[in-house]
């Protein structure tokens, strides 16, 4: 179940109390987001949907505890990351969070193996092992026989299938995805959203995904729109 | 794939960048290996010279004699336990270019008052018992092809006519530091052959038998001969090679200021090789801290690529420069001692180091503090 209006007393998976967040340039602060109240159980499919500039990647990032709010708490799987900082944020977003960009964002030197193997490098598996969860996770987004490619050699919908193995290798709590399809054509980011759908179908595994696009939209479970900071409405868009 | 091949494969990128400031690592320190060579020539007889060894030359200038009496004074001062001498023969062997030092010495007590020097007894005994004999060091021997036995005639500069030698013994140094590029002969045939200094001497060597009375006794023997047609100066031999090096020149400040500016310029280059290259990876880096890599693990990464290139071509240069010590001097003997040493080769590569440190640091530093969100930005 997703929640916005504050009141849940459920144990979610994810749970977003008066969240503020301002940047400041210069004299002018600008309130991103205000007053956002957020739960969301585990094995939801979540998309946020919203005009640019509304907030949806800075809700994001501070879910995944890559930026700190300006009030406010985030309660992921029982851990406060709003009082955590530092080097144990870093930890725990290892462990719990896996990230997948629009942009894919793979090492161009690393073969789709070492880009896959990146964060089990923070593990203290061993080298047997951590092949184990490579090669699994690349069998799950069937790149098996892509491994030993570089980003350069695979097409765009491989290289997000590469990101979406290394976001899985580590068996996050869930997973953060920010227009995952924006930069694939329709063919390939049908595959993605087909793919991500299985992970939450097969593996129950918890997303959120910021998407400008309907058709991804409408992969997801239930979809929160954000216009000016606020999360004003959810609703499930229905596929055409 | 670990921690350390992650590193390594940042090398993949850029390829071009990469060799070319490894090449200018390469030759600065190429360069600096050939500056401490220079260095060594010039300085390494002042740290190696004896300490229990007295210079007694002529208080006007080395060029100007000493009396051959003075000998048997000098050793009736007390604390003197051995007393030889020698002159500057200034000969030139088939061509001007080819220089190198001799010396007219005393058979009897030469070998006694340079034991750094080795020669095998019997070949010692053979060049005494020839009035034409000589000795020449092992570096001598290898540059002209000498072998025991070769008549090698020298044409005299100061000592008139052509003064013919037959080699009778080579010897070696204990250390690589010790110069075997003299050339000895005996005392007895420049006396015998030449008027021009028959009854005197360049200058004589003094042992003492306690270093710590050096001064004491460099005092005495000047005092001695104070107010005499033949005043002297006697230092330790280790001031008298200092002294004569001073001769050239400030060569430790020539020296100096070249190897400052040329790893000033080589960080200069490195640096901004460094930070062009990180800023060019924000976003990757960006990307790893995200997958959870901590702001240590980034500046040590960072760092540690830094250091890899410092020190490969810090060795890539300091191997060259071993290579071309190996050659040998290529003045023509104005470097007797002409080798890079261990003690340089480990200054060169911890220069090298520090470079890639203070190259690295800044990128590194601000590899560390980037916030995420702000990396991102820039994918």
């Amino acid at each position: 179940m997703v929640h916005v209006n504050g009141d849940n007393k459920s144990d979610s998976l994810i749970q977003v109390r008066s969240l503020f967040k301002t940047y400041t340039r210069g004299n002018e602060s600008i309130e991103v987001l205000k007053n956002l109240n957020l739960d969301i159980d585990r094995g939801e499919f979540v998309a946020f949907m919203g005009p640019s500039g509304s907030g949806k990647t800075t809700l994001l990032n501070l879910i995944g505890g890559l930026d700190l709010p300006t009030s406010g708490s985030i309660v992921v799987d029982n851990d406060e990351i709003t009082g955590i900082s530092g080097s144990k944020l870093t930890d725990w977003r290892a462990r719990h969070v896996g990230f997948i960009f629009q942009l894919y964002n793979l090492i161009p030197v690393l073969t789709a193996f070492q880009n896959v193997e990146l964060p089990l490098l923070l593990t203290g598996l061993s080298k047997a092992q951590r092949r184990d969860h490579v090669e699994a996770a690349l069998s799950i987004v069937g790149l098996e026989d892509r491994m030993h490619h570089f980003p350069r050699q695979l097409s765009g919908g491989q290289e997000q299938r590469t990101a979406i193995a290394r976001a899985i290798v580590s068996d996050p709590t869930f997973l953060l995805c920010d227009e995952p399809t924006g930069d694939l054509d329709r063919t390939s980011a049908n595959e993605i959203l087909e793919l991500l759908s299985r992970l939450v179908e097969d593996f129950n595994k918890t997303i959120l995904m910021v998407t400008h696009d309907p058709a991804a939209a409408c992969q997801a479970h239930i979809t929160l729109h954000l216009e000016k900071g606020v999360l004003i409405e959810s609703s499930k868009v229905v596929c055409e | 794939m670990n921690a350390v091949s992650l590193i390594l494969m940042n090398f993949r990128r850029k390829r071009i960048r990469k060799i070319l400031t490894v090449c200018s690592f390469a030759v600065a320190l190429f360069l600096f290996g050939i500056l401490a060579i220079i260095y060594d020539a010039f300085y390494l007889p002042i740290e190696i010279a004896g300490a229990d060894r007295l210079v007694v030359q002529n208080k006007i200038s080395l060029i100007m004699p000493l009396p051959y009496s003075y000998r048997g004074k000098l050793k009736q001062i007390d604390g003197i336990d051995l007393v030889s001498y020698g002159s500057w023969f200034g000969g030139v062997y088939q061509d001007e270019r080819n220089f190198f030092v001799q010396f007219a010495v005393d058979t009897e007590t030469w070998n006694d008052m340079f034991p750094e020097f080795i020669i095998p007894p019997e070949q010692w005994k053979a060049f005494v018992e020839d009035r034409q004999g000589c000795i020449a060091g092992q570096n001598l021997v290898e540059r002209y092809g000498w072998k025991i036995g070769d008549r090698i005639p020298l044409k005299g500069t100061i000592h008139q006519g052509i003064w013919e030698f037959n080699l009778r013994g080579v010897f070696q140094g204990k250390r690589a530091s010790d110069d075997t590029s003299q050339f000895w002969f005996q005392y007895k045939y420049l006396d015998e052959k030449s008027d021009l200094m028959r009854g005197y001497v360049g200058w004589y060597y003094v042992h003492v038998s306690d270093p710590g009375r050096a001064e004491a006794i460099s005092d005495e023997i000047d005092d001695m001969f104070a107010n005499s047609p033949y005043e002297t100066v006697t230092e330790t031999e280790k001031a008298w090679t200092a002294a004569f090096i001073r001769q050239f020149g400030n060569i430790k400040v020539l020296l100096m200021s070249v190897g400052g500016v040329v790893f000033f310029t080589l960080l200069l280059i490195t640096g901004s090789n460094m930070a062009m290259s990180i800023r060019e990876r924000t976003g990757e880096i960006g990307i790893m801290k995200t997958l959870g890599f901590g702001g240590k693990r980034i500046l040590f990464m960072v760092l540690a690529e830094s250091l890899i290139i410092a020190l490969a071509g810090g060795g890539i240069g300091l191997f060259m420069a071993k290579l071309f010590a190996m050659q040998g001097d290529p003045t023509g003997g104005f470097l007797p001692v002409f080798y890079l040493s261990s003690r340089n080769i480990l200054l060169g590569l911890s220069i090298s180091v520090l470079i890639g440190l203070a190259a690295g640091i800044i990128p590194a530093v601000q590899s560390m503090r980037l916030r995420i969100v702000d990396a991102l930005r820039r994918v």
